[in-house]
């Protein structure tokens, strides 16, 4: 491995450390302005404010199974462990934030739809979404941790992202009808503020915690190397 | 092609010789309708309304069962090893293991399919062949990916649990066309009614295929 990568991601180096301020700045000043920057929505009341959070986190969520799919792709071709281990890092942050999507959606749904699901395209992409990388993780659990799994989950993480438009066409043709999820919003140039710094926080959120999730793959490798040298 | 044929002859002869897999998938299959017949004790009208969704779920949990014994049995006897030094190419193989897994399933639900007429009232007869047809192609995507995930789940500590947490997720786009088809055909629909849904599902197959065949060769490898 060369030395740059290896410094970004095993020690606490100076940039990681100032963008782990930068996203605790970020974080409080995005939660400001939606807490009192952001006007209060006009129909909807107050729970329209979970909007903030819940659209970041289902863009968080595509971005880091979309990371999944690349790595997946590298990995395969490449067979170089780097990849293997963002592939796993970053499917655990978007099963999270895909969690974190499916929980929001219900809590604002159930005042304004009166129901807390509905079989609509977007919210039945997500939870299959969810359900495909659960079980990614699960066969990682279950395979053990050699060069197998690691193809295996990279196969995976291949075939279930492939699969993610093929569910949503399939689903909007299956209930078009259902189409209740907001598709735009029509936001006043304040929301627009509060939306945009907030997506931006939660990209910064993905960065870092990314960077620390591969730190801590990387410990687990070296703590597996220390074990197979003694044995 | 030969070796694709000997690949898929040399399963189905260890099936014809057990039958094994068609006995435990028809027993299961019939047990399915006994059970959702009793869980949800429908009235006619409600019969053709969850026929087309029963029939496939029925296919979905049988398919399960031969799917899982397809690289058990290549696994229990090192057997895969005497295949992967065959000189040839990988995908192959698959095609190979594919083509048996299909006839296999294929064979399941053609003697499942009398239950859905006895118990379900489904108009089997009227339009026999469109529904054969949707059968085989719904089933071509579900093993294709299945075939897949099959030669992974085997060599998992979880083996049986892990293949339907695989593939259902997955899958859900062929089951969803394939209903969509065979809803339409019981209902008496022409043609252009589902043309669109057919158009999807033959397209699904082709691209399920086409991917579970391209990254077979790292699922094999040693």
């Amino acid at each position: 491995m060369n030395t740059k990568y290896d410094k970004i991601f095993t020690s606490d180096t100076t940039p990681v450390k100032l963008l782990g301020y930068f996203l605790l700045f970020l974080m409080f000043f995005s939660f400001l302005l939606i807490a009192w920057y952001a006007p209060v929505e006009r129909t909807m009341g107050l729970v329209q404010k979970i909007f903030y959070y819940h659209v970041p986190s289902a863009w968080v969520a595509f971005l880091a199974f979309g990371v999944v799919f690349v790595c997946s792709i590298m990995y395969l071709t490449s067979k170089d462990r780097k990849w293997d281990l963002f592939a796993k890092s970053s499917v655990e942050i978007g099963v999270l934030f895909a969690l974190i999507v499916l929980i929001t959606g219900p809590i604002w749904a159930r005042p304004i739809w009166g129901v807390w699901w509905t079989w609509e395209p977007r919210l039945t992409t997500t939870l299959i979404l969810f359900l495909i990388y659960v079980a990614y993780l699960l066969l990682r659990i279950f395979s053990g941790n050699n060069e197998r799994t690691a193809k295996f989950a990279a196969v995976l993480g291949i075939v279930g992202f492939i699969d993610v438009p093929l569910v949503y066409f399939s689903i909007n043709w299956w209930s078009p009808e259902a189409q209740v999820h907001p598709q735009r919003i029509g936001m006043g140039p304040h929301m627009q503020v509060a939306f945009f710094v907030s997506l931006f926080t939660f990209t910064v959120l993905y960065i870092y915690l990314f960077i620390r999730r591969i730190r801590v793959a990387r410990a687990e490798e070296a703590v597996r190397d220390l074990r197979i040298n003694q044995e | 092609m030969r070796q694709i044929f000997a690949i898929m002859w040399k399963d189905l002869q260890v099936e014809m010789r057990s039958k094994e897999s068609l006995l435990s998938m028809l027993t299961f299959g019939l047990l399915i309708l006994v059970l959702f017949n009793f869980a949800l004790e429908p009235s006619p009208a409600l019969k053709r309304q969850i026929t087309p969704g029963l029939l496939w779920i029925t296919f979905l949990f049988t398919g399960i069962l031969g799917l899982n014994r397809s690289f058990s049995l290549e696994k229990e006897n090192m057997a895969i090893h005497g295949m992967l030094l065959a000189p040839m190419d990988r995908g192959l193989v698959y095609f190979g293991k594919f083509g048996a897994n299909l006839l296999i399933l294929f064979t399941a639900e053609l003697l499942t399919l009398p239950f859905f007429l006895l118990f379900l009232n489904m108009p089997l007869f009227a339009h026999f062949w469109w529904i054969i047809g949707i059968i085989i192609l719904g089933t071509i995507g579900f093993v294709a990916v299945g075939t897949l995930f099959s030669a992974m789940s085997t060599n998992t500590k979880m083996r049986e649990v892990m293949l339907p947490l695989l593939l259902f997720p997955v899958s859900t786009p062929i089951l969803l066309a394939a209903v969509a088809c065979i809803r339409e055909i019981i209902a008496g629909e022409p043609f252009g009614a589902f043309l669109r849904w057919f158009v999807l599902l033959v397209a699904f197959d082709v691209i399920f295929v086409t991917v579970s065949y391209l990254v077979f060769e790292f699922v094999i490898e040693e």
